[in-house]
Parts: structure tokens; sequence; C-alpha cells
């Protein structure tokens, strides 16, 4: 058991409380603090992406975890709490199942997951490849969080933060994606990010609210 | 089995008997220091238990013998508890005849009878009382055993004593699993023990009593048995969360006496640590509503079954 790194077992640490913070997501009930718990995530991410940077020497990944920093710590959090400010919406979160029952499908998704990554991560050749169950069960949550939120803000921030499970799949079945890949995909959540605000306000004035289900009507009269 | 461990088991069993009202008074007078209040003396359980037993003893008249035997029943199971868990050593006879699920099997007897005599009587508080507890209970008991199943994956036995071994063995790592198991444990005794984010233990108004409303008609000697159970089983929860979570220090091996002796000083230090813990968690929560109590312990199956993935991924 001494035989394993000091890095290694830092980098599988961020990685369960990467896992920890999907959940925390999916159980969380405010807006507010879900963004806070997003930036957590973002954090969490980087400082795993530095270790693996750090150990492995390679100075493009110092990059990314910069970039990752910045982005999703600092830039996107601050963009949704701006958004929030000025459409006025701390209203509870409504899920259309109740948090014991999204829980237990969580813990279901996060098997399958691992099971799913098992036959993968044997063929990586990294040291982190252990973790890739975890990228894989955190892209999951955030995709069963999309599926279980009924307001348009949590969605989002569970698009956000299945760009997050992805970026940290890439980090530890192949440290890292080429820089090139990176900042395109950077580039296209923030973008992203600014067209669904422009997306909110519009959905805000056609009908006075972010419930989605308004959006699943096809006539304006039955 | 030499009579050397037959010694050191029953030093064990004495320690949890007699410090556990003690480490009860502990926990008050922390939570008063805390509160800005007088604290009571450290040595009140005592006095409690003492004045209880000086008591003639009132039973109902439609009492059936459930009633009467399950103080006795509770205070035993409490007992051998203690007697399993190893705190002080690890060669114990009585360890090695039941495992950490027999353990929890234990645990669960007692809440059983306790429920059933809470029934008994037919009183509307006593049935409140126990239902809750069932309640509360069909929810702890699962987090607490996937919190021992983490355990026994790492160590790769379900027997406390070796638990404790290989956990005090190993080398310093970092353990994502056993972090995410210790939270979840700690949920779980909170919610077992009564206290406070699901139950007050403090508490003189019926509607909210968990566990006071179970135990309002027993008096004397009944109670003091049962008051003493309580604080055995808070010891026992401690206990457990010393072995699996804090090992170093627990003798191992029946024959160094040194080793044994040197182990209650410890033992002592970090009961003192985990009462001032549970004082504060107490102090700065409030308790909730009975009906978020599934979320809070959902939350805390949540952590021990995410501590066992976990553990199964990557391996520590």
């Amino acid at each position: 058991m001494s035989a394993v790194p000091l890095w290694v077992q830092l980098s599988n640490l961020f990685a369960a409380v990467l896992l920890l913070l999907a959940f925390a997501m999916l159980a969380q009930r405010r807006v507010l603090s879900l963004i806070d718990l997003f930036a957590a995530q973002g954090f969490a991410l980087a400082c795993s992406t530095a270790i693996v940077a750090y150990a492995t020497r390679q100075p493009h990944l110092f990059w990314s975890a910069g970039l990752t920093l910045v982005l999703k710590v600092i830039l996107l959090p601050w963009l949704l709490h701006r958004l929030i400010r000025q459409l006025d919406v701390r209203w509870d979160v409504e899920g259309l199942i109740n948090v014991p029952t999204t829980m237990l499908i969580g813990i279901v998704l996060v098997v399958f997951a691992f099971n799913l990554a098992f036959p993968i991560a044997q063929l990586a050749s990294t040291v982190t490849r252990a973790t890739l169950g975890i990228a894989m069960a955190s892209v999951m949550l955030s995709f069963l969080m999309m599926i279980t939120r009924r307001k348009a803000v949590p969605q989002v921030i569970g698009f956000l933060s299945m760009e997050n499970g992805l970026f940290f799949a890439a980090t530890s079945a192949t440290y890292g994606m080429p820089m090139v890949v990176e900042l395109g995909i950077a580039l296209d959540v923030l973008v992203a990010m600014l067209i669904l605000g422009v997306f909110f306000f519009q959905i805000r004035e056609q009908f006075d609210s972010l419930d989605l289900k308004h959006l699943e009507k096809l006539k304006e009269h039955e | 089995m030499s009579a050397s461990a037959f010694l050191s088991q029953l030093l064990q069993l004495a320690i949890a008997l007699l410090l556990a009202p003690l480490l009860l008074g502990w926990v008050n007078q922390c939570r008063a220091w805390l509160q800005n209040k007088s604290a009571p003396s450290l040595l009140l359980p005592y006095r409690t238990i003492r004045k209880l037993f000086h008591k003639d003893a009132v039973v109902a008249e439609n009492a059936s013998p459930v009633f009467r035997i399950t103080p006795y029943v509770v205070f035993s199971a409490m007992a051998l508890a203690a007697a399993i868990v190893p705190s002080i050593a690890t060669d114990l006879p009585f360890a090695h005849a039941a495992d950490a699920i027999a353990l929890v099997g234990l645990f669960a007897l007692a809440r059983v009878f306790i429920a059933l005599a809470a029934m008994d009587l037919g009183t509307a508080f006593g049935s409140i009382g126990a239902r809750r507890e069932m309640f509360v209970g069909f929810l702890a008991e699962p987090a607490l055993l996937m919190v021992l199943f983490t355990a026994s994956l790492i160590s790769g036995a379900t027997l406390l004593p070796t638990i404790v071994e290989t956990l005090a063995h190993r080398d310093i790592a970092i353990y994502p699993s056993l972090a995410f198991a210790g939270v979840a444990f700690t949920m779980v005794s909170l919610a077992e023990n009564a206290r406070i984010p699901v139950d007050n233990p403090a508490t003189h108004l019926e509607l909210t009593m968990i566990h006071e409303a179970m135990i309002l008609e027993y008096s004397a000697r009944h109670l003091a048995l049962i008051e003493w159970a309580s604080a055995l089983k808070l010891f026992n929860y401690s206990c457990i969360g010393i072995a699996l979570f804090l090992p170093f220090g627990i003798a191992q091996g029946s024959t160094d006496w040194t080793a044994i002796l040197g182990a209650v000083p410890v033992l002592i230090g970090k009961l003192a640590m985990g009462g001032f813990a549970l004082a504060l968690i107490e102090t700065v929560s409030a308790k909730m509503r009975l009906f978020r109590a599934p979320e809070f312990l959902g939350t805390a199956f949540l952590l021990a079954v995410l501590a066992m993935l976990v553990n199964l991924l990557l391996g520590s």
C-alpha cells in the first residue's frame, strides 16, 4: 500500500471530493448554494489537474488548470450570480422527484458508471486511470440533475458541471486533451453561458416564469 | 485463551461500565460551557443513577412481563456490546464471539425490546416514541452496516479486533473512503444516540420526544438501568468510532500489560475529545423536524455507500 505515491493519493482524494460535490449539487435545493457548489467543483478540478500536471511534468496541463480556475471558479459563477440578481430568481429549486429518491438513483448511476469505466480504465496507461469511473459518474450525475430539475438555471448549471466531468475524464484517461481543443471547449462553454443567459430573459419575457414545462406546449391556446 | 486475556476483558468491561456515565456528564458539561451556562457536576449522572436505585419502583397495573424485563435486556445487550468492541485491547475472548454485523444485531435487539415495552402500556406518548424510534432505526441501520462494510473491505475481515489491528498497522495514507465513512458514522451515531439534529435529550416537550417518550413510564431501578444503558450506548458508539477511525494506541496482544494499562489514558483522552466534539455539534445545530430525518440519514447512507464504492474503485 505504501507503493502508492502521494500525488496519486491526492488526486484520488480530489476525485472523491468531485464525486461528493456532484451528489451535493444533486441534493441542493437553493440556486445560490448550487452556484457555490459548482464553483467548489471547479476548484477541486483545478487542484486535481494541477497535481497531475506537477507530477507528470506537463506544462500545458498547468495552463488548463489555470484556465479552469479562472473560468469555472471565478468567471462563470460571477456571471451566474449576476444573472440571478438580474432575473431576481432566488426561489428554492423544485425537483421532479424528491431528494432521497434522486440520491438512490444517483447511487445506481455511480455503480453503473464504475462498471462501465472498469474495462476502459484497464486499457489506459496513466496512473490516474482508476479515477475514470468517477469522471463518468459525475457526467451521469450532472445529466441526472438536468433531467430532474424543472427550472432553467439549475439545468444550465447541470450542463456546466457535465463539462467539468468530461474535462476530468480527459485528465484521468490521457493526461488532458491538446491545448487547442481545451481552449475551444472553454470558449464554447463561455459562449453557451452568454447565449443561455439571453435565452433566460427571452423565456421569462414570453412566459413570466423560468419553468420549462411551459415550453412543452406547442400551441398558445388549447 | 489465557487468563491474561480474560483479565483484560474484565478490565475493559469494568472501564466501560464505570466510565459511561462520566462520558455523559462530560458531554453535558461541555455543552453547558459552550452555551454560556453554569455547568452541572461531572458526577451528576452517577448521582442520578444512585438516587434512582434507592427509590421504590412503580409499575402500571396492566404492564406485561415485557415491560419488566426490558430494562435488564437493554442493559445486558449494551454491556455485552461494550465487551465486544475493542476499546483498550484487541485480544478479547468475547470479541471473537461476535463480529461487527452481530454487534449491529445486538443494538437492534435492544431497540426492539425498548420499543415493545413503550407500546406495552398503550399510552399515547409511548406508542409515538416507539414508532419514531423504529422509523429512525430502520434508516440508521443500513448506513451503519455500510460504514462497517467499508472498514471490513479495507481490512478484509468483519471481526472488530482484526479491523483494529489492520487499520492501526497500515502506513499513513490518505483514505478518502475512510473520511466519507467517518462523516457517515458521525451522522448515524447522532441519530442512534438520540442527540440533537434528530432528537433532543434535554427536552421537556413530550410531542417532540423520541427516546424520552419511550421511557416516560419507567421509574426507580428500571429507569436507572435504562439511563445507564443509554450512557453505555453512547460509550459503545464512541468506542466503535475510535476503533474504526482512530485505532492508534489500542493494545494488541494480551500479555503486554504495560500496553494495556497505557491504553486506558489514551482511551480517556480520545473520549474526552469525542465528547467535546459531540457537544460542539449539538451546540451549533438545531433539532430537525422529524420528517427531515430521512433526508439526514439518507445522506449518511449515501456517504457510506460512496465510501464503499470509492474504496472498491480506487483501492484507498
